[in-house]
């Protein structure tokens, strides 16, 4: 019984992991309906830029993402002004096909820098510290921070999307784009906002990913598949849907590791078909007006 | 005679290859209440589209304040004082109504319009401020689109179709604000299809006929006739 309560909080903590991965893909998606295929490399990227940052300056893991977010925030605004912004339009295959470029790009580009090799940021004794939540369920202080900084994450995006002018243009935008002009608003800033904010959470995911597990360049696709999934389970639009889609990936993935190793990506994949055949709108589905 | 504040020469606008507008010209002067009527697809919303910004005239000349507005984009064209009341009301359905009103703020115009100022003039949109813009009745939300657009506080207000799908008592309703608008030294350019409302609110009168004005002067000059062969080309 402790066993199996284990291994679903095992699989709820790597959820947060997860619905980070998702928030940042949901958030764009939802302002400009654009579908980023180099999701996924993105937070491998963040993950070496991560690694260049402790090597360089001794940091910690956790501390570099002083550095490490406003950085990658800074390459999102940039690349939505530069490139992405001029693939929007009517039809959604432009920036499919430009952001799946873009990640053969950067997958190549690490390749290059870094070679196949993989790395892991060491983030010290936090990395074996656990305590006891009750009799015979242990929780890592690692994975424990990382399901913290998910929520906060998912709770600062809300708080931004429906308490702030920012979030109120996003909003807007999304809804209007010509009439969002009228307002005075830039949508070629406001998208360039988004992307800012999507690689500002990737970067904290890539951080996480590094610390937590070995990584090279080529697992971006895998990372970008886990995002997806949990988008379409918690619905689209929706934040704290994006959580419960993390989470539920998460524990399928525990569940089926604890049948059988082998199970581990099959079980989530499951979980995901199972919901999308039920439920295609996804858990908690945006209500729109 | 002083600059008006509105000057269109003579401008083109196309769709394409599809021409909208020939040579239209039309003066706007400060405080100025001008209508624009016209049958369906005349080209009157292309015309407020294009001194809005949104779409820009091939040829021809528009100078706003004795600035050509050139071919600055909408979000700028709101900072400079020119804001468009969209056909449709066009509310942003996931904005509250107040967000709505606090979305048109967004150029950051100084004014004598705020919040406080919206909710007088339309009382209901207090009732309601809370709650999502979807769930006013036509009437309210045309409102609540000509309070957004006051909320960039407009030297020049434009106002495309709203008697659009209202009953007649609610458009009287909502034209009977017009002037307390009018008094905050706004000028207002209003596109109609409800020619005896037009006529009674405005100044002067613009007829558009298959892109081309076809008729213009003051509304109390004009008979029935001469708008009905201008508006119908007969």
């Amino acid at each position: 019984m402790t066993e199996w309560l284990n291994v679903i909080l095992q699989g709820v903590l790597i959820g947060g992991l997860y619905a980070m991965f998702a928030a940042g893909l949901s958030l764009i998606f939802g302002v400009m309906r654009l579908v980023n295929i180099a999701h996924g490399d993105l937070i491998v990227l963040a993950a070496y830029i991560a690694l260049m940052v402790t090597a360089s300056l001794g940091l910690d893991p956790l501390t570099s993402l002083v550095l490490v977010v406003p950085v990658m925030a800074t390459i999102g605004y940039v690349l939505q002004r530069g490139l992405l912004n001029r693939t929007l339009g009517d039809d959604l295959l432009p920036p499919l096909l430009v952001t799946f470029g873009l990640s053969i790009i950067i997958q190549n580009g690490l390749l290059e820098l870094f070679t196949a090799d993989s790395h892991k940021l060491q983030a010290g004794t936090i990395e074996v510290q656990t305590f006891q939540v009750m009799q015979g369920i242990w929780v890592g202080a690692l994975p424990f921070i990382q399901f913290i900084v998910a929520v906060a994450v998912i709770a600062g995006l809300q708080q931004l999307f429906y308490r702030t002018a920012l979030g109120r243009a996003f909003r807007a935008t999304s809804d209007d784009q010509a009439v969002a002009q009228l307002m005075g608003l830039d949508t070629r800033h406001v998208f360039a906002m988004a992307m800012a904010l999507s690689l500002a959470i990737v970067a904290v995911a890539g951080v996480f990913l590094a610390v937590r597990a070995n990584f090279d360049p080529s697992i971006g696709p895998a990372r970008l598949i886990f995002g997806f999934e949990a988008v379409i389970i918690g619905g689209l639009g929706s934040m704290w849907g994006t959580l419960v889609g993390g989470v539920i990936l998460g524990v399928a993935q525990a569940v089926g590791a604890q049948i059988d190793p082998g199970w581990q990506l099959l079980a989530g994949h499951i979980a995901f078909l199972v919901i999308l055949a039920m439920r295609p709108q996804g858990l908690f589905p945006k209500v729109s007006g | 005679m002083h600059d008006p504040l509105l000057d269109i020469r003579a401008i083109d606008v196309f769709y394409g290859d599809f021409q909208a507008l020939f040579g239209v010209s039309l003066r706007v002067n400060a405080g100025e209440v001008v209508a624009v009527i016209g049958a369906n697809g005349a080209g009157k919303s292309t015309l407020l589209k294009t001194i809005a910004g949104l779409m820009h005239p091939r040829s021809g000349e528009i100078v706003f304040d004795r600035m050509p507005v050139g071919t600055a984009p909408a979000f700028n064209v709101v900072k400079r004082g020119i804001a468009l009341v969209p056909e449709g009301r066009r509310l942003f359905p996931s904005l509250s109504v107040e967000e709505n009103l606090m979305i048109g703020a967004q150029s950051k115009r100084p004014g004598p319009w705020n919040l406080a100022r919206i909710y007088e003039l339309f009382p209901v949109l207090a009732e309601r401020r809370r709650l999502p813009s979807t769930s006013l009745s036509g009437g309210q939300q045309q409102m609540a689109a000509i309070g957004r657009a006051l909320m960039s506080n407009p030297r020049l207000l434009l106002c495309d179709e709203i008697s659009l799908g209202l009953a007649p008592i609610i458009v009287r309703d909502i034209y009977a604000r017009l002037p307390s608008i009018v008094g905050e030294g706004l000028s207002v350019v209003i596109v109609e299809q409800d020619i005896a409302q037009a006529l009674k609110a405005a100044r002067q009168v613009y007829c558009l006929q298959e892109g081309r004005v076809a008729l213009q002067g003051d509304a109390r000059d004009l008979t029935r006739e001469r708008i009905s062969a201008a508006y119908f080309g007969v």
